[in-house]
């Protein structure tokens, strides 16, 4: 694709910037997203302290106590993802780790599976099977750590968000909304339709990458037995 | 030998300086509220600023020092017969009596040495969301017991240049404490400022918010008049940041605080001058505050200013520890 440029750098307060170049989700600016993000981190600019990709854009967290840090940052943060951006858009190698994640559709853990296929007028059986067929990525982490917004679900598949949110969604559970499919790393409140489970830990605090999925990674989903899920539930 | 917990207070958590670096698979930094408050408890009994204390709110602790302790509580004033801001020695055997705040939300009690907590990704802070961290991921409560990571209390007391018994005559001085409400917090507009109606644009900067009773450690819920946008539409999900103020689909604004959730799907009115958040920290449920508008330099400047204010007292209490000027 044509190199995309950014729209414009928005303060977020004075010890961050998110520069934006997209205002609508756009998967393949997305992806130059992601490959920016990779090549700033790693140049190690001592006053950045985080880069988070997002949907449509980039945040850059500061360090403002850092010696270095200038005297104009968003000029200076522009300025750096301009220089990063041909850099990334020269790199071959495809950002992201290729993760592979089993999830039971079984009813026990896919609580609105029938509604879902209601909505899609489908089988349960063939939401299962279409979810599982797609080739996702992570556009963009958030909520809860660990948590990942994935895109590339089937067209078929798109449904809204329930109306009201579970007060309590189980680790593990796999759910989908609008575009897009997600985790729930742990129990927590969440909206989305929940149509299975993964018995793989998806954060963990005391791992070297807590993460089980980070910013870019493809993601694919492959469908297992309730006793599988058992087996792997004991053994993760 | 170490800390027994024999009150917890209404919310007691071990809190360094959080843990960078985490933020884009989710994690947000997290740590002290008042990480100004947190360094000067920490200098206090010769500690590096970013050392892990607790973090008391509201509601203070009652802790039975079993050695001798060197002891600094800094930030909010708490009820209770020790001074603040000052290093004391607390001989073994001193309970330590932390009542109700009387000006200000969130203390820190500083050990010399430090609590003998395992750091997690670079930190010892507690997260509770994600319960990890700190005193195993929790608040603290009745009967738990903290180790402190070292024995140098009289030692390191020994050092002071003018002692009496137990204490100093000299303070520190309170950075974050409000000497009147509501506190002035300085605030730039947020990317979806010009998206709220007039209204309610004027309404942000003229209204005397009270921090709601359901606002934690993730974020301050702000009383006052609803808040809205003519027009609806969803804004695709994006980046937050410590003291990102958003607003929900009810109206209510929502300043983002050190536990804040990394992206967000709502609008962002206004971003907190990161100088401000610390201040902001230190209202409790109830608190009163007024925004004001400033420009990014300013922001900056504010910071500068903060920043020098608590390196000039930093250096002072160095001083009294026998650091040269």
């Amino acid at each position: 694709m044509a190199q995309p440029r950014p729209l414009g750098v928005i303060p977020l307060g004075d010890s961050a910037a998110y520069v934006e170049f997209s205002a609508t989700l756009d998967l393949e600016v997305n992806s130059v997203v992601q490959r920016l993000a990779l090549t700033i981190l790693k140049r190690n600019v001592p006053w950045v302290r985080d880069v988070v990709p997002a949907l449509g854009g980039l945040a850059l967290h500061f360090d403002p106590d850092h010696a270095e840090f200038p005297a104009k940052p968003l000029e200076e943060a522009l300025a750096l993802v301009v220089d990063s951006l041909k850099q990334a858009m020269a790199a071959k190698d495809n950002p992201g780790s290729e993760v592979e994640l089993p999830v039971c559709y079984e009813p026990e853990f896919a609580f609105d599976l029938a509604e879902v296929a209601k909505k899609a007028d489908l089988s349960p059986e063939e939401v299962a099977k279409r979810h599982e067929a797609g080739e996702y990525r992570v556009l963009m982490m958030g909520f809860a750590p660990g948590h990942a917004y994935m895109g590339g679900l089937d067209a078929k598949l798109t449904v809204p968000r329930r109306a009201s949110p579970r007060a309590i969604v189980p680790a593990g559970s796999v759910a989908i909304a609008n575009e897009q499919t997600v985790v729930y790393p742990y129990a927590i409140s969440g909206g989305w339709n929940v149509i299975g489970r993964t018995p793989m830990v998806l954060f963990d605090a005391t791992r070297t990458r807590p993460s089980l999925l980070w910013p870019g990674d493809r993601v694919r989903f492959r469908a297992i037995s309730r006793a599988e899920f058992l087996s792997l539930q004991k053994s993760s | 030998m170490s800390v027994r917990v024999l009150r917890p207070g209404l919310l007691t958590t071990v809190q360094d300086h959080g843990r960078h670096g985490f933020q884009r698979v989710g994690l947000c930094p997290g740590g002290a509220m008042d990480p100004v408050s947190l360094a000067l408890a920490n200098a206090l009994v010769g500690n590096p600023p970013e050392e892990a204390a607790l973090e008391i709110t509201v509601i203070g602790p009652e802790l039975l020092f079993e050695r001798d302790t060197l002891v600094a509580v800094c930030g909010a004033e708490f009820q209770g017969s020790f001074p603040h801001n000052r290093p004391v020695l607390a001989p073994a055997g001193t309970r330590f009596n932390v009542g109700r705040a009387t000006r200000g939300a969130r203390a820190y009690i500083a050990v010399a040495g430090g609590f003998a907590v395992d750091p997690v990704l670079g930190s010892r802070s507690t997260y509770l969301p994600g319960r990890f961290g700190g005193f195993e991921g929790r608040a603290l409560k009745h009967g738990d017991v903290l180790a402190l990571r070292d024995g140098s209390a009289a030692k390191k007391f020994a050092a002071l240049k003018k002692t009496r018994e137990g204490t100093v005559k000299w303070s520190a001085p309170p950075l974050t404490l409000p000497d009147r409400e509501p506190i002035l917090v300085h605030v730039i507009e947020g990317q979806h400022f010009a998206s709220f109606d007039s209204n309610s644009q004027r309404a942000f900067f003229d209204t005397v918010w009270r921090v709601a009773p359901d606002s934690n450690r993730m974020g301050f819920r702000l009383s006052g008049p609803p808040l809205g946008r003519p027009q609806a539409d969803e804004i695709l999900s994006g980046p937050t940041c410590l003291g990102s103020v958003q607003v929900p689909p009810s109206g209510v604004p929502i300043a983002l605080m050190a536990d804040h959730q990394t992206t967000g799907g709502y609008p962002r009115i206004a971003e907190i001058a990161s100088a401000d958040v610390a201040r902001l920290a230190q209202l409790a449920p109830g608190g009163k505050v007024h925004f004001a508008k400033c420009s990014l330099e300013i922001a900056g400047e504010l910071r500068r200013d903060a920043r020098e204010r608590l390196e000039s007292a930093l250096r002072g209490i160095a001083w009294e520890y026998g650091a040269k000027k």
